[in-house]
C-alpha cells in the first residue's frame, strides 16, 4: 500500500527537541566489504539468446545533473554492474590553492558546489580561523549562520525540483523552486553582489556588512518560505506517483553507510544521528533550537523527506538567528586581509554544508601560500556507495537514485 | 577522546610489533598524528575501527602529501676558538629531507562523536618505491580517496579493490599534485596580457596560426 | 483513497497557474530586452578605474603600485608602471600605468582588486551586457575603456563614492592645510634666520634696554 510514512507526521507539528534521534551506530562490526549484492542479480535467460547491454549514460545526459558518466551494465532493464566515471569537469582546484594565497582561494571555493557558495566560504574561512585563532565576532557569527541556512535552503530546494524531475515531474515543481530560490539569490546578491559566487566571508569575519533593510527583507522570505514548503508539500508529499517511485527505492544500510564515509542528508536518512552543527557545535549552532530528522528505511524516499524537514528546521533556525542578530563589528581587529602567513602546521577543518560534511585540509609551512590545500568534497565520496544502491534496481530507479545523492559536479571533480 | 600518547600505547599493546610514531602539530597540537609502518597499518586501523572505547568507525578524509627532497638551512651558533680566545660563530648548517609520498586518513567515531584521530603512512621514497597499503578493506570511503591519492600523487595502494585514475583520463602519464609537475605547454594562442605565458604559447602555436 | 494525493498535488498547481495572472509574488521574471532589472547597489561584473575630473590620464586615482595584479587570484591584471609622476589628490608624486590591461575574459569578477586597492582606484563595474563578436581583442580592456569618471562611480555605488569622496576632500583639505602651515612655518623660520643673522650683526640689545623700567 502507498502511503505517506507516519513517522514523519511528528515532525511537522513544530515541535521544538533537543535533537537526539532514534539512530546513533549500532556498534556492530560493520567490516568495509565490498557489495554482494551483486551476485544475486538474476542470471540472463540465455535462451532468447539474451546477452548483458553496456550503457555508458552520459557525460552529457540530462540525468546526470552535469557532466558525470555512468557506465552502466543493464540485464534488461535491470542494474547489474554500475561504475561512476568523473573528471569531466576536473580543473586540479587543489592545484590552484596550492599556488595562491590564502585569500585568493576564497573566490575559488565559491566555484566548488555552485549552488552553496556561502557554505563552501566558510568552510575555508573556518579551517584558516582553527589554524590562525581569529575569531569572528558575534553579529559576523549570526550573518553567517543566516546565509548558511538560506543556501541549505536553496540547495534542498532545488535538489528535491530536480529529483521530481528525474521522476519524470518535468518542470514544475523545479520552476516552483527556483522560484523562491530567487528570493533567496536576490537577498545574496544585495548582500555580496553577486548572485552566486558571493565570495563574502573573510577570515575572522565578513567582507561587508548587511545592507540597510536587509534584515526586514530576509524575514520576510524566511516567512514566506514556510507557506511555500507548506504548497511544495502538499504537491509533491502524498503525490502517489512520488511514492511508488521513491519508496524502498536505492536502500542504503546504516552500516555500509557508515563505513562509506556518507555524510549530511544521506546518512541522516539511512537513521544515523550525525549533524556536524550538533556535533561539532562550530560557529554558534549551540545557540539555536533545532532538530535532526532521521529516516529510518535510507531509501529515496526517506532522502527526500528528511530534506524537506531540514528545511523546516532551517527555517526554524532563520527566525531565531533573525530575531537575535546582534548590532557590533563584523571583523576581528586582528584579522589582516592581505599577507596571511600562518605559521607551519596542519589543520583539519569542516563544516556541515547542504550535502554533508565539507572539510579542508590545510598543511601550512610560513610561505604566503598553503603547501598543501585539499577539499574534502561530500559530493564524491557520497557517491562511494552508488552502486551498492543501484545494483538490482532497474535503469529508471537507477537514474532517481543518482538524483537522491545531491550530487554537484563541480565539486566531485574539483 | 583518549589521548594520542595512550592511544599509541594501546596500539602497541593490541597489535604486537607495531611501530607508532607521534607527529607533532605545532600550529594545532590537539591535532598531531601518528605515523604508522606499512606492516602492521591494516592490523591497526581495525583496532582503531572495532575497539569499543575508541571505535573511529567513520575515515572522513584521506589524502596524499608531496614531499620532495628539499634542503634546510640552520643557523647554528658554535663557540669556537679564534685566535686564543672563545667566540660565538655562527655556522650555517644544511640538513637534506627525505623526499617521500604521505597518505593522510582523518578518522572520527560517528557512534562516540569524537575525533579527529588522524593518521599518516609514508612511502620509502618518490620514485619507484611508492606502495603503501590500503585502508580500503577496513573503511569503503577511503576507496574513491585512496584512487584519487594515486591519480594525483602517484601512491601505489596495495589491495585497494580498484586502484585506476580517477580525476584524469586513463592515458594520462604524469602526476599533477606533484610539487615538482611541470604543466604542458599546449596553451591555445591567446593574446593574453601575460608575456611569459604568450611566450610559451608561441613555441607551439607557429605564426601561421595568428594569419 | 488512492489518488487524493495526486488531486491535491494538482489543486496546487492550479492555485499557482491562476495566481500567476495576479499575485506579484508568483511572477518573479522580467521581459529582458525590453525590461531591465534594477540591480542592488552592491552588484559587482567587472572592474573598471576611477579617475577625478574631465581628463581621463591626468585624473586617474592608479599610482600602478600593482598590488592588485599581485592578490588577483587569476592574474588577469597586468600593469606597467610609467616612469614619470605626476600629482595626485593631495598633490603628492606619484607613479602611474603606462599600461592597465584587464583580461575579462579570465577576470571571475570576485572583486578582491577592489577590496585590496589602498587608493580607491581600481572598483567594481555593474556592466553586464558585455558579449561580443570578438573574443580575443575586444576582451582584453585597456587604460582607456577602464577608465570611468568618478560620477560615473558615484552612479552606481552611492552610498560607497560618498564615503570615499568624502574621505578625499578630508585629505586634500588636510595637506592644504599642511602645506599652508609648513609654509607658514618654513617662512617663520626663514624670518628668524633672518632675525638671527641680524641680531648677531648687531649686538644683542641688554635686558635693561628692553624691558621697560
Amino acid at each position: 500500500m502507498i502511503a505517506p510514512r507516519e513517522e514523519f507526521k511528528s515532525w511537522q507539528s513544530g515541535v521544538a527537541g533537543n535533537g537526539s534521534g532514534n539512530g546513533s551506530g549500532n556498534g556492530s562490526s560493520y567490516g568495509a566489504v565490498r557489495s554482494s549484492e551483486a551476485k544475486l542479480v538474476k542470471k540472463t535467460d540465455d535462451s532468447l539468446g539474451g546477452d548483458l547491454l553496456e550503457v555508458a549514460m552520459g557525460p552529457h545526459h540530462p540525468s546526470t545533473h552535469g557532466v558525470f558518466r555512468m557506465d552502466v551494465v543493464l540485464d534488461g532493464e535491470t542494474v547489474v554492474k554500475l561504475k561512476p566515471v568523473f573528471g569531466y569537469l576536473h580543473r586540479n582546484h587543489e592545484k590552484i590553492g596550492e599556488t595562491n594565497s590564502y585569500l585568493a582561494a576564497i573566490p575559488y571555493t565559491d566555484r566548488l558546489d555552485y549552488i552553496c557558495s556561502m557554505t563552501n566560504n566558510w568552510a575555508y574561512v573556518h579551517t584558516v580561523e582553527k589554524l590562525t585563532g581569529l575569531q569572528p565576532p558575534e553579529r559576523a557569527e549570526y550573518i553567517r549562520v543566516i546565509v548558511a541556512e538560506l543556501t541549505r535552503l536553496v540547495n534542498h530546494t532545488c535538489l528535491i525540483g530536480f529529483l521530481v524531475q528525474d521522476m519524470g515531474a518535468l518542470g514544475t515543481p523545479l520552476m516552483y523552486a527556483f522560484r523562491e530560490r530567487e528570493n533567496i539569490i536576490d537577498l545574496f546578491e544585495s548582500l555580496s553582489g553577486s548572485r552566486m559566487m558571493f565570495n563574502y566571508m573573510r577570515f575572522g569575519g565578513l567582507r561587508c556588512d548587511l545592507p540597510p533593510g536587509w534584515i526586514e527583507q530576509a524575514k520576510r522570505v524566511v516567512a514566506n518560505y514556510s507557506r511555500f514548503l507548506d504548497d511544495y508539500e502538499a504537491l509533491l508529499s502524498g503525490n502517489e506517483i512520488l511514492l511508488a517511485r521513491s519508496q524502498g527505492v536505492g536502500v542504503l544500510k546504516k552500516d555500509l553507510a557508515i563505513s562509506a564515509g556518507v555524510t549530511g542528508p544521506m546518512l541522516r536518512a539511512s537513521g544515523v544521528n550525525y549533524d556536524l552543527r550538533k556535533v561539532d557545535q562550530y560557529g554558534i549552532y549551540n545557540r539555536f533550537q533545532f532538530r535532526i530528522p532521521l529516516g529510518e528505511h535510507g531509501d529515496v524516499f526517506d532522502r527526500y523527506m528528511i530534506r524537506v524537514l531540514e528545511m523546516r528546521e532551517a527555517v526554524k533556525i532563520l527566525d531565531q538567528a533573525l530575531a537575535q542578530i546582534p548590532e557590533g563589528p563584523i571583523n576581528d581587529p586582528k584579522a589582516k586581509l592581505r599577507g596571511l602567513r600562518p605559521k607551519p602546521g596542519e589543520v583539519y577543518g569542516r563544516i556541515e554544508s547542504p550535502k554533508g560534511e565539507l572539510g579542508f585540509y590545510l598543511i601550512t609551512d610560513g610561505s604566503p601560500n598553503p603547501y598543501r590545500f585539499r577539499i574534502r568534497p561530500p559530493s564524491l565520496i557520497n557517491l562511494t556507495i552508488l552502486e551498492d544502491m543501484c545494483l538490482g534496481q532497474s535503469v529508471a530507479d537507477a537514474v532517481i537514485i543518482l538524483g537522491s545523492v545531491d550530487i554537484v559536479l563541480g565539486e566531485v571533480d574539483r | 577522546m583518549q589521548s594520542l600518547e595512550q592511544i599509541k600505547v594501546r596500539i602497541e599493546q593490541a597489535v604486537p610489533g607495531a611501530c607508532v610514531v607521534i607527529v607533532a602539530n605545532d600550529a594545532l597540537p590537539t591535532q598531531s598524528s601518528l605515523l604508522l609502518d606499512h606492516r602492521h597499518a591494516v592490523d591497526v586501523a581495525r583496532f582503531l575501527r572495532d575497539d569499543p572505547e575508541l571505535c573511529f568507525d567513520y575515515a572522513s578524509n584521506v589524502t596524499g602529501v608531496d614531499r620532495p627532497e628539499s634542503i634546510i638551512k640552520e643557523k647554528v651558533r658554535v663557540k669556537k676558538m679564534v685566535d686564543g680566545a672563545e667566540c660565538l660563530i655562527e655556522e650555517v648548517s644544511e640538513r637534506k629531507t627525505r623526499a617521500y609520498l604521505e597518505a593522510v586518513y582523518h578518522l572520527y567515531s560517528m557512534k562516540l562523536k569524537h575525533g579527529p584521530l588522524i593518521i599518516r603512512l609514508q612511502t620509502e621514497n618518490r620514485e619507484e618505491k611508492t606502495h603503501l597499503p590500503s585502508l580500503t578493506p577496513v573503511w569503503r570511503s577511503c576507496e574513491f580517496q585512496e584512487r584519487e591519492a594515486f591519480d594525483l600523487f602517484g601512491i601505489l595502494f596495495d589491495g585497494h579493490p580498484d586502484l585506476r585514475r580517477i580525476l584524469m583520463w586513463d592515458g594520462f602519464k604524469d602526476f599533477p599534485m606533484r610539487k615538482d609537475y611541470v604543466d604542458p605547454d599546449d596553451y591555445e594562442y591567446e593574446p593574453t596580457p601575460h608575456d611569459e605565458v604568450l611566450e610559451r604559447a608561441k613555441q607551439h602555436y607557429k605564426p601561421e596560426v595568428q594569419s | 483513497m488512492l489518488g487524493s494525493g495526486l488531486i491535491k498535488g494538482l489543486a496546487q498547481t492550479a492555485k499557482n497557474f491562476f495566481g500567476s495572472y495576479h499575485d506579484p509574488a508568483r511572477m518573479v521574471t522580467v521581459e529582458y530586452p525590453e525590461q531591465k532589472r534594477v540591480v542592488p547597489e552592491a552588484s559587482r561584473t567587472i572592474p573598471f578605474l576611477v579617475y577625478d575630473g574631465e581628463d581621463p590620464e591626468l585624473g586617474l586615482r592608479c599610482t600602478a603600485c600593482k598590488i592588485c595584479e599581485v592578490e588577483c587570484p587569476t592574474q588577469c591584471i597586468y600593469i606597467v608602471k610609467n616612469t614619470s609622476k605626476k600629482p595626485d589628490h593631495v598633490g603628492k608624486m606619484q607613479f602611474h600605468p603606462a599600461t592597465f590591461d584587464i583580461d575579462i575574459s579570465v577576470c571571475m569578477g570576485c572583486g578582491i582588486c577592489a577590496e585590496v586597492c589602498p587608493f580607491d582606484s581600481i572598483k567594481m563595474d555593474q556592466v553586464f551586457e558585455l558579449s561580443t563578436a570578438d573574443r580575443f581583442e575586444s576582451l582584453l580592456l585597456h587604460k582607456q575603456q577602464l577608465a570611468k569618471p568618478n560620477s560615473y562611480f558615484g552612479k552606481i555605488h552611492p552610498t560607497e563614492a560618498g564615503e570615499i569622496d568624502i574621505r578625499r576632500e578630508q585629505d586634500k583639505r588636510k595637506a592644504e592645510a599642511k602645506a599652508k602651515a609648513d609654509a607658514e612655518a618654513k617662512a617663520r623660520a626663514a624670518a628668524e634666520v633672518q632675525n638671527a643673522a641680524a641680531n648677531s650683526a648687531a649686538p644683542p640689545p641688554s635686558p635693561q634696554t628692553v624691558t621697560p623700567a
